[in-house]
């Protein structure tokens, strides 16, 4: 018979050792599902982890867009995983991305065609007020009111995806544009771009700050008391209390340093590669970042890995749309399994198998 | 695997090695971007219809590829670099959210062809295309406002764009001819491909007495909505949506894009390619108009085909004036047709209909 059992402590290998594991077991199960859609399972393995990184055609053009894709990940990945470590559930990460890059656009925007160096950091800053707004709703909605941080946050995400149709058709809109919805384009206008600082390398203001913060969380967490009280806030709330850790102050400070790191990502993505506001805009990275931040187990340097894993399924996934004409839902698909196989890998942490031995009923 | 052979010589071509294509022994390679899955029944679908017409068309002349799901944005740019890279001669990408997108990947790549469906910047490797689907909606606007027994119509529209205005001003002012007391209810849905929205979009009309529904989205959710009403009656969106005849899809406007894309290749292959913009209507045979079901009377059927036939053959302009615009202005005078500068950068409603265009 094979049973679980609890182990006494939390095993340190295998807490390392399952985002390699579920990375492993994704590559299998994958394999086997695009056999089963008619493609070499080697191949497209090969496709989506090797050929944006070593393939002669592909690669110079991939290896920068890693960082582009793997930028706004991290920085709210960041955010979101003091949160969590904490116990505090900021789910709502993509209304903050949102209402960043609408509030850093329309600062700078209101500027329009002003040539002069202060925008750009004007815009970044008015983009992490904008997140931070955002994130303070449910945060002290929960403080005053005792509210379900994670419907809350949720449901904003929603809310700011109106406003930024709205905004798209009008407030924002390009007043050259004929009519169509979507702003003037940032990047097209030197004061605001959000430009490559290196040329060729795919390294733009976002992915340097996300870089800054995987620092910075990295110092607050592991060597500053507010890291150590926020720790002590989410793993023995009680004992926290009786520390002098006031909860309510936790909740803010959480979607304060998350709701504006996700706010600057918007605004970095809105002045960078995406261009312009649009209804579209939003492009799902507030969510995919809560995968990556467990991916990372929560930790800034795991998150930086993470990250960068998940840009690469993403562009090699498409490349192996593109080269070997797999549907797009199998790549979801693929994606979505490496959650999966994180989460089943990780009941090994907190418990051991035993086997051939019966347990009584 | 011959696959890389095959690229690097795609590729070379695309750093711009010289040679046309045609005079190559390799396919020439064709990419598509699509904004939806190819199974949405709608938009993306007809461009993947497009797509198949022109691999049966050439055979192994051509190699296509395709990228599904693209949204509109740096992704974008990315699928289409990478396509390019991968030695695509010509890169279809059909949606207007992609028109910075294209126009910024094209600039690195001058030797390959890009089209644009439905943008209206172009470059010297950049053609934009579109079709004039009003003409297909003042068919349907007229077999609404005979088919209507509560003289009320609902329209699901998507985005307030030119392109979206044009087609309720067309399907109504032919409502409005074929049935002076027909009334429009506009309901701005904000997607154009979100079945739970659409349905309750649909529903809401039924519920203020709509009896005809219209829709500028493109899932069958409305016409579900429609038969679990009961008489109540809609059209096919971009596809046929032929399973829901023949009540209550009693017809249905066509997008065809296969013979622009068969053409557009040909060019390419010929030499002849040059950048250009395109709006093909009935007559190019771009827009269709799905079988008239017989669900609808004869009489109609006929008035809706004749209408059809003069619009193909150039004989009538569905924007025919005399028009005023909804505040009473006048727009165009008796006789008088509109000019597509207007008609491309249409922002108001005509008079008669009721309501704002949101901003």
């Amino acid at each position: 018979m094979i049973a679980l059992e609890k182990r006494p402590q939390p095993s340190r290998l295998w807490r390392a050792a399952t985002p390699l594991l579920a990375v492993a077991l994704t590559m299998l199960a994958g394999g086997v599902m695009f056999a089963a859609l008619g493609a070499d399972p080697v191949e497209a393995i090969r496709v989506i982890f090797w050929d944006p990184l070593f393939d002669p055609d592909f690669a110079a053009y991939s290896r920068p867009q890693l960082l582009v894709k793997a930028g706004p990940l991290i920085l709210i990945a960041i955010g979101l995983a003091i949160g969590f470590r904490s116990g505090v559930w900021n789910i709502g990460a993509e209304g903050q991305y949102i209402m960043g890059a609408i509030c850093g656009a329309g600062a700078a925007l209101a500027l329009y065609p002003a040539e002069t160096r202060a925008i750009l950091p004007l815009a970044v800053l008015a983009g992490a007020l904008g997140g931070w707004a955002w994130g303070m709703i449910p945060a002290l909605l929960k403080v005053r009111f005792g509210t379900n941080e994670i419907l809350v946050s949720l449901m904003l995400v929603y809310v700011a995806e109106s406003i930024l149709a709205s905004v798209s058709s009008g407030l924002l809109q390009n007043p050259e544009g004929m009519g169509f919805p979507g702003s003037r384009n940032l990047a097209q206008w030197d004061a605001a771009a959000n430009r490559e600082l290196i040329a060729g390398t795919g390294m733009h203001w976002g992915v340097l700050t996300a870089f800054v913060a995987v620092i910075a969380a990295y110092v607050l967490m592991s060597r500053h008391i507010l890291g150590f009280q926020l720790r002590l806030s989410g793993e023995a709330p009680r004992a926290a209390r009786f520390a002098g850790v006031v909860p309510g102050r936790v909740v803010v400070i959480c979607f304060a340093i998350s709701g504006a790191l996700a706010g600057m990502a918007g605004f970095f993505e809105v002045a960078g590669p995406a261009g312009q506001i649009s209804i579209d805009f939003g492009s799902f990275y507030g969510f995919t970042a809560i995968i990556v931040a467990f991916l990372g187990r929560l930790h800034p340097v795991g998150i930086l890995l993470a990250g960068l894993l998940m840009a690469l399924t993403y562009i090699g996934g498409e490349l192996a749309q593109l080269m070997l004409g797999l549907p797009a839902a199998a790549i979801q698909l693929f994606q979505g399994m490496l959650l999966f196989f994180l989460l089943a890998t990780d009941v090994f942490v907190n418990y051991r198998l035993r086997l051939g031995r019966r347990e009584a009923a | 695997m011959h696959r890389r052979t095959l690229l690097s010589t795609a590729a070379a071509l695309a750093m711009g090695l010289g040679l046309p294509a045609a005079a190559q022994d390799d396919p020439m390679k064709i990419g598509f971007i699509y904004v939806g899955p190819i199974g949405d029944g709608g938009w993306t679908y007809t461009h993947n219809q497009g797509r198949l017409a022109v691999e049966e068309h050439f055979g192994d002349a051509v190699e296509t590829v395709y990228q599904e799901s693209v949204p509109e944005g740096a992704d974008a740019v990315r699928a289409m670099t990478q396509m390019a890279l991968s030695g695509a001669d010509m890169i279809f990408a059909t949606s207007f959210g992609y028109m910075d997108q294209v126009l910024e990947v094209a600039e690195k790549f001058p030797e390959v062809k890009f089209e644009h469906a439905t943008g209206y910047k172009r470059a010297d490797n950049v053609s934009t295309y579109s079709a004039r689907f009003y003409e297909g909606r003042a068919v349907q606007g007229h077999i609404a406002g005979r088919m209507t027994d509560t003289n009320v119509i609902g329209y699901i529209a998507s985005y307030p764009i030119p392109e979206v205005i044009r087609g309720i001003n067309s399907a109504y002012i032919h409502a409005k001819k074929a049935n002076p007391d027909v009334e429009f209810r506009v309901v701005w849905a904000y997607t154009w491909f979100d079945p739970a929205k659409e349905a309750d979009a649909a529903t809401a009309l039924i519920e203020q007495g709509a009896d005809v529904i219209l829709q500028h989205t493109d899932s069958t959710a409305p016409l579900a909505a429609a038969e679990a009403a009961g008489d109540v009656i809609g059209f096919g969106q971009a596809s046929d949506m032929a399973e829901y005849k023949p009540s209550p899809r009693v017809s249905s406007i066509l997008d065809i894009w296969g013979p622009y894309y068969i053409d557009r290749i040909q060019a390419a292959m010929d030499g002849t390619w040059e950048s250009q913009d395109t709006w093909h209507g009935i007559g190019d045979g771009m827009v269709g108009i799905g079988e008239i079901t017989d669900a609808v009377p004869a009489e109609v059927r006929e008035e809706a085909l004749a209408l059809k036939e003069s619009i193909a053959s150039g004989e009538y302009h569905p924007f025919t004036g005399p028009i005023n615009r909804q505040d009473g202005s006048p727009w165009l005078a008796d006789g008088e047709t509109a000019d597509d500068g207007t008609l491309l950068g249409m922002d108001f409603y005509v008079e008669g209909l009721t309501g704002e265009i949101p901003n």
